[in-house]
């Protein structure tokens, strides 16, 4: 199995898309692109799951490394890794795909090949992005993860799908452009792509800090439309309400919240200080817009993209916070929204697929229809809303806890205001949904309770909840080593004054290191 | 200095106009009745054995021929293999959507097959009067090829109009070429780049450089000089456009590159801004006027302007990088635009039923395959990564970054930005499920020819390549670049030494 790690992160790469090739070659008959594509998610789940398991928690640093040179001139390479910071991530990513695949199982009726294999392209570009270690590889792989999404919205939108794949498109498309001139800056500055390089360098003052600021803020704006980040949330609602389930589910809000941790805050320390105060404002004026923004939604899923945008601004609160407790957290409650939101997806299209409808009102005493689909969905919301136990309070109270303490009484208090509002919403959602008199609707349809397939889904999912709410460490240990390294150095660097290498033009900054 | 007969400097030139006489004499000797299309397929082997031919010449020393007019080296071996595919798959693309009642089937491949040869000739020529003869070559097959559906109203406004204006734009380049004859006594570009430095008049060097460059400009239709293009893609017919589109631009592109880095080295101060004006322009109305197109070949039409934009960024790059990344653009552009006037011909057909976005409702429910080899091209436009349409604009910014040119970058990627708006509603409507309108019957199921499939392999292959393997090419590239940026020195006479300081980089 030793042999396994050196290439471990390539086959994870490549399975998706080895399936999704083969999704696209056999013929669009039956079943048979949904079972294809499960059997491959599972596999690659499967071979997700070495990682942790093989992963040494006590060495900080990449693990799994591989770096072969791709291209000679500029010098891009094929440099893939992961620490602890990403290791859950790609196992969530992993561990999300089959059950988005069961997701979609029947809700999918219509040119399945093209689902299936699109689906199957973007589980290759999310792995991608959280493992790449070349600046270009990243790059390649974060637009990339842009192309399925936008073309399955567009093709299995639930009203107007182009113009809401358009919109989710451009919003993320156009601020990757100041983000590929900031790559590409960097590059000239010092002929390299490597991460681990440009870290030590730009920390090293090797680059010109005057510009190394807007060179930063690229970085930041890219990552900050993907989270979203108040103020440029508008697609979310949008891309929320149209979006097929299982992308919705899979996408959501990880990529962005990663980028932000490991290419703005590890990448650019004296900027992303200067920058946090902002970061932090704007966090929580996010919590709070997004939880009353979901208060007011008649349509679940508009309601569902609010939670959601609320929930990852409490996250970026975690990681402009800049402290310890705050990115544990932060990575974390990344993980436990994931899982969370899967759920919520996964049972409220459920739902939508046997009433045909998301507007909340139509809704009213589904608990007696369906006693088990209400049993999941009460456990999810309140592990969203943060009740002890379940895993997002151990998420949010790290965060939280380390506002507080470490950065400021003032926003602790407004994002917790954010917590209440939170249990508000959700909790008025199951009210609405689950009790009170039977509608109209419910009344006159009984399509059944979850089915064995939905539950295969769910179960899992809501196990996890708890496992992860009672027992963090299990998680803890690995990510702490991926969120040690950059701050040990942080203090020494800011102290540190900014040498400047201008005087051995000679060697470029990347042979420098080596 | 080369004991390598000439005639070997010119094979692929000399195959191609053996391929076009041939195709002329057989039609002019076959019954009327007889049909045309097989000459098609003679073209084609033309083309590819030409194609062969330019391959070759990697194994001969780089070096001039025919008394120093001629180049051979990797510089024009890049742009003669480049032509030739393009002029192939031009060809094949026409083989199966020519109506078979069209008349002058055989002239139409002919005047390909010429077309491709003023274009291979003007990549490798090095004295500016054989430039003239070759560019003539291939604009007047072009004029012809773009007046070819004459039945229709558009077709020959499109000819006339590209006449027109095309040999307007000659004029320029022949202006050019006089002056710059008249400020240093020689039309050898060689020669010139030597004395154009200390030329006695240096507004004459001047005014020469900008005649030229307004001349070859036109040719690739960047802003302000593309009033011609949206029209003219209109007019002609489909399989037309997807070769003007892409050969004619490319080997305008090899001759500006040449001009600008081997000719006009010394007035690096001179074109360097203007290039840069004249790309933010191109990408900028490119961009916004195709945003607002509903028919799909005048959207090309301002997509093609704003890929010449692009492209003109990369010649913000110092030296052999800018070459190289304008090289490579060049071909990345050229296999993708081909790509998708290859689907549109098929779709829209040659008499153009489905000339607009929204006929293209649904095409992936109704044709999977050519569906999807849309959006893929699409794609590669848009410059989504592991397409050749990515690693072009990133080599290409890569290099104008290098050159201090923060500003036109973060310029030229926005937009592309504005760019993946009308790019992706296209993507997108085509993907869209067919409406249910039952008043009006299904627009009718495309058909792929051999040919046209093999088009399509090939555009599709070389746009892979390019995104997911470019070393070989990039090193092709590379050493053109290289080849540009040392002249072979003049008997008796110091090399110049070109500026290749490198500029202070700012961001903005």
């Amino acid at each position: 199995m030793d042999g396994l790690n050196q290439s471990i992160l390539t086959v994870i790469l490549l399975v998706p898309l080895a399936g999704a090739i083969l999704v696209a070659l056999l013929p669009d008959r039956g079943k048979l692109p949904n079972w294809i594509a499960l059997l491959t998610s599972l596999v690659t789940f499967a071979f997700t799951l070495h990682l942790p398991a093989r992963f040494a928690a006590a060495q900080p640093g990449f693990q799994f490394e591989v770096n072969h040179k791709w291209i000679a001139d500029p010098a891009i390479f094929y440099h893939v890794g992961v620490d602890g910071l990403s290791l859950w991530l790609v196992v969530l990513t992993g561990l999300l795909a089959p059950i988005g695949v069961l997701a979609s199982w029947n809700a999918v009726k219509e040119r399945r090949k093209v689902f299936f294999s699109l689906f199957l392209v973007q589980q290759t570009a999310m792995f991608g992005v959280f493992v790449a270690l070349d600046m270009m590889i990243y790059y390649a792989f974060w637009e990339l993860s842009l192309v399925p999404m936008a073309v399955l919205i567009a093709m299995y939108g639930r009203k107007d799908g182009p113009r809401a794949a358009l919109k989710f498109f451009l919003f993320t498309f156009i601020p990757s452009a100041p983000l590929l001139v900031a790559i590409l800056w960097l590059y000239a500055h010092t002929h390299t792509f490597n991460f681990v390089y440009l870290q030590i360098l730009i920390n090293q003052g090797w680059v010109p800090a005057a510009d190394l600021f807007w060179c930063s803020l690229a970085f930041l704006v890219a990552f900050a439309v993907k989270v979203p980040v108040f103020p440029i949330h508008g697609w979310i609602a949008d891309t929320f309400n149209e979006a097929p389930v299982a992308l919705a589910m899979v996408v959501a809000g990880k990529l962005g919240l990663y980028s932000m941790l490991r290419f703005h805050v590890e990448l650019f320390h004296a900027q992303s200080q200067a920058i946090a105060p902002l970061m932090i404002a704007l966090a929580v004026i996010g919590i709070l817009y997004g939880a009353c923004l979901a208060l007011a939604q008649r349509d679940y899923w508009r309601l569902l993209a609010f939670a959601a945008f609320s929930e990852y601004s409490m996250i970026v609160l975690g990681i402009y916070g800049l402290t310890f407790t705050g990115w544990t957290g932060a990575v974390y409650q990344m993980l436990n929204v994931g899982v969370v939101e899967g759920a919520l997806f996964l049972l409220l299209g459920a739902i939508e697929n046997r009433y045909g409808t998301s507007q909340i009102q139509a809704y009213g005493g589904l608990a007696a229809k369906a006693p088990r689909l209400v049993s999941f969905f009460v456990i999810a919301s309140l592990a969203m809303v943060g009740l002890p136990l379940l895993n997002g309070f151990v998420g949010e109270f790290l965060i939280l806890s380390s506002t507080f303490t470490e950065v400021s009484h003032g926003w602790a208090v407004a994002a917790a205001l954010g917590v209440i509002l939170g249990a508000t919403y959700m909790l008025w959602l199951v009210q609405r949904i689950f009790y009170g008199a039977e509608s109209e609707l419910v009344h006159a349809n009984s399509p059944g309770d979850l089915g064995f397939r939905e539950l295969a889904g769910v179960a899992p999912l809501a196990v996890l909840m708890l496992v992860m709410g009672v027992a963090p460490s299990l998680w803890f240990s690995s990510i702490q080593t991926g969120v040690h390294g950059p701050l040990v150095s942080q203090p020494a660097q800011s102290k540190s004054p900014l040498k400047t290498p201008a005087s051995s033009p000679n060697t470029t900054p990347a042979e420098a290191i080596q | 200095m080369n004991e390598l007969p000439s005639i070997l400097r010119i094979l692929p030139e000399v195959v191609l106009t053996l391929t076009g006489v041939l195709i002329m004499l057989v039609d002019a000797s076959l019954p009327p009745a007889w049909p045309r299309r097989h000459l098609g397929w003679v073209a084609a082997a033309g083309a590819t054995c030409a194609l062969y031919a330019s391959l070759l010449q990697f194994l001969m020393p780089e070096g001039t021929g025919f008394f120093g007019t001629v180049e051979t080296s990797a510089f024009t071996i890049f742009f003669h293999v480049l032509i030739c595919g393009l002029v192939l798959v031009a060809i094949l693309i026409s083989l199966d959507t020519l109506p078979d009642d069209t008349h002058h089937q055989g002239e139409f491949y002919a005047l390909s097959v010429f077309s491709a040869v003023g274009m291979c000739l003007l990549t490798g020529a090095v004295e500016l009067l054989l430039v003239f003869i070759a560019l003539e070559i291939s604009s007047i097959a072009t004029y012809i090829l773009a007046g070819f559906r004459k039945t229709t109203g558009r077709g020959p406004e499109a000819a006339i109009k590209y006449f027109l204006l095309g040999s307007f734009a000659t004029a320029f380049l022949l202006y050019g070429i006089a002056l710059i004859f008249g400020a240093t006594g020689t039309t050898q570009i060689y020669e010139i780049a030597h004395t154009a430095a200390t030329a006695p008049n240096r507004l004459f060097v001047d005014a020469a450089l900008a005649f030229m460059l307004v001349g070859i400009l036109f040719k690739v239709s960047a802003s302000p000089f593309h009033i011609w293009t949206p029209d003219v893609y209109e007019g002609a017919p489909a399989p037309v456009v997807a070769l003007l589109s892409t050969a004619p631009k490319v080997a305008a592109f090899a001759f500006l590159l040449r001009i600008v880095y081997q000719m006009f080295p010394s007035l690096h101060a001179l074109w360097s801004p203007l290039l840069w004006v004249v790309a933010v322009l191109s990408m900028t109305i490119g961009n916004l006027a195709a945003l607002r197109q509903q028919n799909i070949k005048r959207m090309l039409a301002y997509s093609s302007i704003a890929h010449a934009g692009y492209l003109l960024a990369a010649f913000a790059g110092v030296g052999s990088t800018g070459i190289a990344a304008a090289a490579f653009y060049t071909a990345a552009y050229a296999a993708m635009n081909i790509g998708i006037f290859a689907v549109v011909t098929v779709v829209s057909g040659y008499d153009e039923k489905l000339p607009m976005v929204g006929d293209y409702r649904g095409l992936i429910y109704r044709a999977p395959v050519l569906g999807c080899v849309l959006i893929f091209f699409l794609i590669s436009l848009t410059g989504i990564p592991f397409t050749g349409g990515f690693f072009g604009k990133f080599y290409a910014f890569s290099a104008a970054i290098g050159g201090g040119a923060v500003i036109l970058a973060l310029i030229g990627l926005l937009n592309s930005g504005i760019a993946a708006a009308y790019y992706l509603r296209f993507a997108f409507v085509s993907a869209q499920k067919p409406a249910a309108n039952h008043d009006q019957p299904p627009a009718p199921k495309p058909q792929i020819g051999a040919a046209v499939a093999a088009a399509l392999g090939l555009a599709v292959c070389s746009t892979l390549i390019l995104g997911i393997a470019p070393n070989e090419v990039l090193r092709v590239a590379e050493s053109a670049g290289h080849t540009l940026q040392a002249p072979a020195p003049a008997p008796g006479e110091a090399p110049v030494v070109a500026p290749s300081a490198r500029p202070a980089i700012s961001m903005p």
